[in-house]
């Protein structure tokens, strides 16, 4: 078996400062990432140069895809690119607004994804995302109604069932759950970890909860000033930090 | 099928002053299949501490440390990880509640086995009205004894169990120290932390001491 993502030094620079430096880990089918640190320690750059959203300055992606083995991202075409991403990726992103389009229904939303990979049956795309919509708790009679009647919890889970409906092998997920009440995070929380375990979903998850990431990943990556201080399994980076910033993190929060 | 050899186990704890803590030193334990070594030494002396660094869970300072042929310090996360779904079970004291998943669903986590399930949580006397309920309002008891389910769901070839029975009732305690014992007969390497007496003369074979 080979891993279904591999990162080898990716760095990136915005003008002078360093956003990202030497990050290299390997992602295997159905493991979930999480990628933790403060605001401003790179993480969404991160996930932005390894998702093909954002070319690094150096170090290489690589995918390994259904058909041809494992190829670098950036040296893939900007359409070969649009195609992974609208099939084989997903990206949640942390705002719904800004992962939804705002102006077509529910349906249309989930649909979009179905039809971009050649789907015309009307029927049967309506079907399957009334299906989807179901499989993230919402009432699939609400397949016609536009994302603005709906509350942020269940923009997020319109989101989720948009980037999935392709039946993804690798999501990127940007501050999912942090936008939300605590009650609605809880329920995405465990949506999200029985779909990622019932699908085998890889997940490469950003967030600054490490309680989301104790519930979710198997394993972590800590990022301080563009840079990965540490990494593990999950309970080892939380019960046994190394690093004096994981540990400071860690001791921080209450209980992660 | 465990094996350790001049294991330590330092903290540093960075945030304060550097303070170095050495919780183990040299130790040296050796358990075979069918064994049930009960880990003995005042409370501090790092018995918990040497079943975490068992589980990979802590990381090791110094020594090595063997579980079924696999070197623990540099197994990759996803050689531990298989370890842990194959071959170890780990039944720590306290049960760390997912919201909103329901008692059956956390013993089962995802395996195949709901009639085993049921079949263990009957043994374990958890009412059949508590199964669909997410465990975070149990007693300290039950959620250990969800804790046990989940661990001796399937037989694993090695158990690491820290005071499996410390908040359990006499007859409880019995079914426990059951599962314990047929688990070692069937062949299980086991490594455990028991205070109580009566509870360690009924499932210990040998007693490994700390200090």
């Amino acid at each position: 078996m080979t891993p279904l993502l591999q990162i080898f030094g990716v760095e990136k620079r915005f003008g002078d400062r360093v956003a990202i430096r030497d990050i290299s880990f390997d992602l295997w089918p159905g493991e979930v990432l999480a990628v933790v640190g403060e605001s401003g320690s790179g993480k969404t750059t991160l996930l932005n140069c390894i998702s093909g959203r954002l070319a690094p300055d150096a170090g290489r992606v690589e995918y390994l895809t259904r058909h041809e083995g494992a190829k670098d991202v950036w040296r893939l075409s900007e359409a070969e690119r649009r195609m992974l991403a609208r099939t084989d990726w997903g990206y949640v992103h942390q705002s719904p607004e800004q992962g939804l389009r705002m102006g077509v229904s529910a349906g249309a939303n989930v649909g979009e994804r179905l039809m971009a990979l050649g789907a015309r049956h009307y029927g049967r795309i309506r079907g399957e995302a009334a299906e989807w919509l179901e499989r993230v708790e919402m009432d699939p009679a609400r397949i016609d109604e536009s994302p603005l009647a709906f509350s942020g919890g269940m923009r997020q889970r319109l989101q989720i069932a948009r980037n999935l409906v392709t039946r993804p092998r690798l999501v990127f997920m940007d501050e999912p759950t942090s936008g939300l009440d605590v009650s609605v995070q809880a329920r995405l929380l465990d949506l999200l970890r029985s779909l990622t375990r019932g699908l085998e979903l890889a997940a490469v998850i950003v967030t600054h909860d490490l309680a989301v990431a104790r519930l979710l990943a198997h394993r972590m990556l800590v990022m301080k000033e563009g840079r990965a201080v540490e990494t593990g399994l999950t309970d080892q980076v939380l019960d046994d930090p190394q690093h004096p910033y994981t540990q400071l993190l860690v001791s921080s929060v209450l209980q992660p | 099928m465990i094996r350790t050899q001049g294991l330590s186990k330092t903290f540093v704890l960075h945030n304060q002053g550097g303070v170095e803590l050495e919780v183990l030193k040299d130790v040296d334990l050796k358990v075979a299949p069918g064994e049930c070594v009960a880990l003995d030494g005042a409370s501090g002396v790092g018995k918990s501490t040497l079943l975490k660094c068992l589980y990979g869970n802590y990381r090791i300072s110094g020594g090595t440390a063997e579980v079924a042929g696999i070197d623990i310090a540099a197994a990759s996360p996803r050689e531990l990880l298989a370890l842990r779904r194959g071959t170890v079970a780990y039944v720590s004291q306290f049960l760390r509640a997912i919201p909103r998943v329901s008692a059956l669903d956390v013993v089962l986590d995802g395996r195949a086995l709901r009639s085993e399930g049921e079949q263990l949580l009957l043994r374990l006397r958890i009412p059949m009205r508590l199964w669909s309920v997410p465990p975070a309002t149990f007693s300290g008891g039950e959620q250990q004894r969800i804790n046990i389910a989940r661990s001796f769901l399937e037989p694993k070839p090695v158990l690491l169990l820290d005071e499996p029975t410390a908040s359990l009732d006499a007859d409880n305690r019995l079914t426990v120290i059951a599962l314990i014992n047929e688990a070692r007969e069937a062949g299980a390497a086991i490594v455990g932390i028991f205070h109580d007496q009566r509870v360690r003369d009924a499932v210990a074979t040998r007693v490994h001491p700390l200090h």
